[in-house]
């Protein structure tokens, strides 16, 4: 058990003209559950990190005080355990059961005393796998528990978890969520960070992005009270409606059109279509080839059987020049950074019209006005935010006027304001005669947009797949 | 030749068995000396030495020849470099095509150096391929005292490398998405390259930054002495490996000097 304490906390990064986080007076009590909340850049993560001890004191200024148990976070490391987003970087061995070990063997646990103690929390977080399961062989959401078991291995006194689901699909989260919850210890003090789906908590603080707290208080009654501003802000408040985006008229002609389409080993047969003025939705479970599909039908991977036809043309759009494509065909990766190819925000944007040989003036300054980037024109696109970055991967994708735009995960680890964005952009270019794919694992946003469903099933190498019309 | 993430030879054969360090300093103690001269003679001993002990490393015949295909590729390379471009060409004239002249002497040395290749990858080869990264890293650090920092980093660091290979993918697609390709212009094949690079560098180093916080998030910068879970020992059948290694080393090389063929590298 832990008490956490801060007077006037604030920290600012090097070399940032902004603080971070600023003026936080907070106490948090013996086996506290606590939910940090606030918009995008109020400071939660770097509040987490303080508490984990890791700001070291050359990488920022600080302010105020910050204590655990009244030690210095940067004293207290031994009795702290934090779980990040991203699985992938936090596993350092390569057997699971090595891998809880590492933080036993760091602070110095006797060695006849490691294994148990590895058995007993692999245990407790309800890990099914031996200790010699390979740590790259196992999902996402089975990785993060075994990171969830890393962690509390050393039995920290207070747990930090820094959007442990954030990462994930649907099933991961899940998984991990229950993790979390058999794991929970009535001795330990936990303060977390989430981002969409809020878990149980006793205690809801928000921070305000200025500076300070804005509310502390039971969950009901901070929602009741600062629910409206912060769903306003991007907060996912439980509870709240979203945005119903049917088409007004019916599917117009055929934009791409895949008859059998397979890609070896990671796509099974599937035949669909793709229509001007409409969204097609492409959901299933991981390993069924969404993201294959995806590259597919955008003309960036070719099939290894079947046919493509799009927009007319003879040749499959994996053949097409690159420059063709995007006139035609405009593609959105998952992660908006594989696509950005230049430094600035304006660049990114002039690049295709440029390479067709069209004045991109026009285009960028329209993209910059209706996707609201227009403050950050000269920003590097490699420092935006998650939701500034999935922004400006659409409006570069649109640079080029194509009519059908490929999605992969638009909505993934976006906030509640970015989310209501994206979905009235994509309805919009619908009303105006685009095409739209979007893979995603996302219910909500296929319930607020989607005109048709294709379901991919489960296995990637024997049943075909077929789409379907959605009811009502 | 690729390296062997995982083990992919049987792993309870008698000599894999062996401490990862071991094995690591018998390749270097048996190999290093086999430089040492210029003849074909030495490293012919030294391969037929290796290929003998290959079995109780257990790796079996077929598998290496599918891991050593590059190395054998190499060899060929230098067989036909070395035929066209020898500057010494004494010996007995064998086959004159133009200004090619093939003789005896062209032909030993170019043998020696493709076997000497040979000789000095295979163990190598055979380490990585029996030798869990793992205990490698576990034994650098346990038997001789190699930085925990350095060898646990590094491990850490090769289990990032298969996401390097799906990160590039999708960097040369995300490319061509943005309408950025290169045709046929080799020159603007490499600047693509290039940029393409430089987002993997990027990404790798967030990446691993980010790894690195983590580690530090779970004590291993604590300073704290560590402990080791898995024991790596370093037993008399590792002490005999290392010196029965030198000693067919050094009875490789008498071989030579008694045939009167040792061709000393310097001098």
């Amino acid at each position: 058990m832990s008490e956490v304490v801060l007077r006037g906390f604030g920290w600012r990064h090097a070399g940032r003209r902004a603080w971070a986080v600023r003026g936080v007076d907070l106490r948090i009590g013996h086996g506290e559950r606590v939910l940090l909340l606030g918009p995008s850049g109020a400071g939660k993560s770097t509040v987490l990190a303080a508490l984990a001890g890791l700001l070291p004191e050359d990488s920022g200024e600080a302010e105020g005080e910050i204590e655990i148990d009244g030690l210095d976070p940067r004293k207290a490391r031994e009795n702290v355990g934090i779980l990040f987003q991203d699985p992938q970087t936090q596993l350092v061995m390569a057997r699971s059961g090595d891998d809880v070990a590492f933080g036993c063997e760091n602070r110095g646990v006797p060695p006849s005393d490691i294994w148990p103690a590895v058995a007993a929390v692999l245990d407790r977080v309800g890990f099914r796998y031996g200790l010699d399961r390979p740590t790259a062989a196992l999902s996402g959401g089975e990785q993060q528990r075994l990171a969830l078991a890393g962690a509390l291995v050393t039995r920290p006194r207070l747990l930090l978890l820094d959007e442990p689901t954030a990462n994930l699909d649907p099933a991961g989260g899940a998984l991990v969520r229950d993790a979390i919850a058999r794991a929970d210890d009535a001795d330990a003090t936990e303060i977390l960070v989430e981002h969409r789906d809020l878990p149980s908590v006793d205690r809801v603080v928000v921070l305000e992005p200025g500076g300070g707290v804005r509310a502390d208080g039971p969950p009901a009654a901070v929602f009741a009270e600062h629910g409206d501003r912060l769903a306003a802000e991007g907060v996912w408040v439980p509870g709240r409606p979203l945005p119903q985006r049917r088409a007004i008229g019916p599917a117009g002609d055929l934009l791409v059109r895949a008859e059998a389409v397979a890609v070896r080993h990671r796509l099974a047969p599937i035949s669909l279509a793709a229509c001007a003025g409409e969204v097609l939705a492409v959901t299933g479970p991981n390993g069924a080839g969404k993201s294959t599909l995806a590259l597919t039908l955008g003309g960036l991977l070719a099939p290894t059987s079947g046919r493509m036809r799009a927009f007319g043309d003879d040749r499959p759009p994996h053949r097409w020049r690159a420059a063709e494509l995007t006139q035609r065909i405009g593609s959105v990766f998952q992660n908006p950074e594989h696509q950005f190819v230049t430094s600035r925000v304006a660049d990114e944007l002039a690049l295709g019209p440029r390479t067709l040989g069209r004045d991109p003036r026009p285009v960028v300054d329209e993209l910059l006005e209706r996707l609201h980037l227009g403050h950050l024109a000269a920003a590097n696109p490699y420092t935006l935010s998650g939701g500034e970055a999935r922004r400006l991967s659409v409006a570069t994708a649109l640079a080029t006027a194509p009519r059908l735009l490929v999605l992969d995960e638009p909505t993934f680890g976006q906030d509640r304001r970015t989310w209501i964005e994206l979905v009235d952009l994509l309805a919009g270019l619908r009303a105006a005669g685009h095409g739209v794919v979007a893979v995603t694992h996302d219910e909500a946003f296929v319930t607020s947009l989607a005109d048709r469903v294709a379901d991919l099933p489960a296995t990637a190498c024997c049943a075909s797949a077929s789409a379907q019309r959605v009811a009502g | 030749m690729s390296l062997a993430l995982e083990p992919v030879a049987d792993p309870a054969a008698p000599l894999a068995r062996r401490n990862p360090v071991a094995k690591l300093g018998a390749a270097l103690l048996f190999t290093v000396p086999l430089i040492a001269t210029l003849d074909p003679l030495t490293p012919t001993i030294g391969l037929a030495i290796e290929l003998a002990v290959m079995p109780l490393f257990g790796v079996r015949y077929r598998v290496l020849t599918g891991r050593a295909w590059p190395l054998a590729l190499a060899g060929a390379g230098i067989l036909v470099a070395m035929v066209l471009f020898a500057a010494d060409r004494n010996g007995e004239l064998l086959l004159a095509l133009g200004p090619f002249a093939i003789t005896t002497g062209v032909l030993s040395g170019a043998l020696g150096l493709v076997l000497r290749v040979f000789a000095v990858a295979l163990p190598g080869i055979v380490v990585f391929a029996t030798t869990d990264p793992t205990d490698l890293a576990d034994a650098l650090v346990q038997n001789v005292k190699a930085p925990a920092r350095f060898a646990i980093g590094a491990l850490a660091a090769v289990r990032l490398l298969p996401l390097l290979g799906a990160e590039w993918q999708a960097l040369a697609l995300a490319r061509r998405a943005r309408g950025v390709d290169a045709g046929r212009n080799p020159v603007a094949r490499l600047r693509l390259f290039g940029s393409t690079a430089f987002a993997l560098l990027v990404a790798a180093l967030r990446r691993g930054g980010r790894l690195a916080v983590a580690m530090d998030a779970r004590g291993f910068d604590s300073g704290v002495p560590r402990t080791y879970a898995r024991r790596q020992l370093f037993t008399r059948a590792d002490a005999a490996l290392l010196v029965i290694s030198a000693l067919l080393s050094a009875a490789a090389l008498t071989t030579t000097v008694l045939a009167g063929l040792f061709r000393p590298i310097v001098g």
